[in-house]
């Protein structure tokens, strides 16, 4: 592989990715350093193996300087959604919404519609918990409707979970380096997150097999 | 005459709230106030957007829906693939998955995140491979190794790792996982 053959790799990369992003971190115009600017996205088995945990970060690159001004947009739904027949449509949802100091939980239930557009589930499938303020204890004590207890969520800042050399990426597209650095710095330590964090029961999302799943951000119209 | 009535009052409450007026047995009508939401962003595996989607198009990949998103952005996803990528400049080219850049990019191209009910949840662990995201997943190196390491991971073995295997805090192991702000 010549050099040349990679810097001209490299240029393209350049073209392809425009400007500064990462995981999902500020990766569009229409939503870079908003409300709604998803950073990342993340789904594992939890401590309990009978549970599924999910989690949405916003609004990344928080200083420790800036955390306490930080707050969760009102008119910004943060939308799970799960596929369970691999179709790429979504069969449930779970939906968080902040409601004054707290932070409402909708599902894991079926969503009135699927697509673009979302409309909140019916308060049957409510859970809440108390945002946690910077600076203070976490706060984990969720309230269940008897349709999706066993939900557990969390809402708050946390520090940014993803890591990558993203300077000397930049770098290695802009051409002026040609190789990361052994080892590599974490551009994105020491910056916070706005976290939605909900664990569920799997058997509420389908119980068994494999399931799509993605995040969106939705603003009230 | 009721039925009219209920029509003329559901229309209305059209400007205001989306709204559901059902004539049950009673002629009774029943009003939710329901705002709607509209997509702004959204995400599925890390950094997709961000490596194989076009400047002009960020936007529209982030609000076309999943089931839709391979008919519009495999070809591109491809196009800068090729362009990205020298492991993948021969039409042969594949990746560790055995994948050429048509099978590659059309698994990228629908951006969801593929979770396993059953057990392990990992992005890629060294066995198992999307199985899901956990967040100790060192997935920009899968991801550059993917990309630029070829057949076997050992092709541009400067550009397919960034040398940054862990978070900066340590993860919590219980609920709610993620660590403590700065």
């Amino acid at each position: 592989m010549k050099t040349s053959k990679i810097l001209l790799g490299l240029a393209t990369i350049a073209l392809v990715s425009g400007a500064i992003i990462a995981a999902d971190h500020i990766d569009a115009p229409d939503v870079k350093g908003g409300t709604s600017d998803i950073t990342d996205f993340y789904a594992f088995e939890g401590a309990n193996s009978s549970n599924l945990v999910f989690v949405a970060n916003v609004q990344g690159l928080i200083s420790p300087e800036n955390s306490s001004s930080a707050k969760f947009d009102k008119n910004v739904m943060i939308e799970f959604n799960i596929d369970t027949n691999n179709d790429n449509i979504e069969d449930y949802v779970i939906q968080a919404i902040p409601n004054g100091d707290n932070m409402e939980i909708y599902g894991p239930a079926v969503p009135n519609e699927t697509g673009v557009n979302s409309t909140m589930l019916d308060a049957k499938f409510k859970s809440s918990v108390a945002i946690t303020a910077y600076g203070t204890t976490q706060i984990e004590a969720t309230v269940n409707t008897s349709l999706v207890s066993g939900v557990k969520a969390f809402a708050g800042l946390r520090d940014d979970p993803f890591f990558m050399d993203f300077a000397k990426y930049s770098e290695i597209i802009a051409g002026e380096a040609t190789a990361f650095d052994n080892p590599g710095t974490d551009t994105f330590a020491g910056t916070n997150v706005l976290s939605v964090v909900v664990e569920v029961p799997k058997t509420m999302i389908g119980g068994t097999g494999t399931i799509n799943t993605w995040v969106t951000t939705k603003r009230k119209q | 005459m009721i039925r009219k009535i209920t029509t003329i009052g559901c229309m209305l409450l059209i400007a205001a709230v989306s709204f559901n007026c059902s004539n049950d047995d009673n002629n009774n009508m029943e009003i939710e106030t329901k705002a709607v939401f509209a997509l702004e962003d959204q995400m599925g595996r890390p950094a997709v957007n961000t490596v194989f989607v076009s400047s002009a198009s960020k936007d529209a990949f982030n609000t076309t829906i999943p089931s839709e998103q391979g008919a519009v952005f495999s070809a591109m996803f491809k196009t800068n693939l090729e362009a990205l990528s020298p492991a993948f400049n021969e039409s042969t080219d594949t990746n560790a998955l055995g994948q050429d850049a048509t099978a590659f990019t059309n698994l990228l191209a629908t951006d969801v995140l593929n979770v396993s009910l059953d057990g392990t949840t990992t992005f890629y662990d060294g066995t198992n491979l999307l199985t899901g995201r956990a967040l100790t997943d060192d997935v920009i190196t899968t991801e550059l190794l993917l990309i630029f390491g070829g057949e076997d991971f050992s092709e541009n073995p400067t550009l397919s790792d960034d040398h940054v295997d862990a978070n900066d805090k340590e993860f919590l192991s219980e609920f709610p996982y993620l660590a403590s702000p700065w």
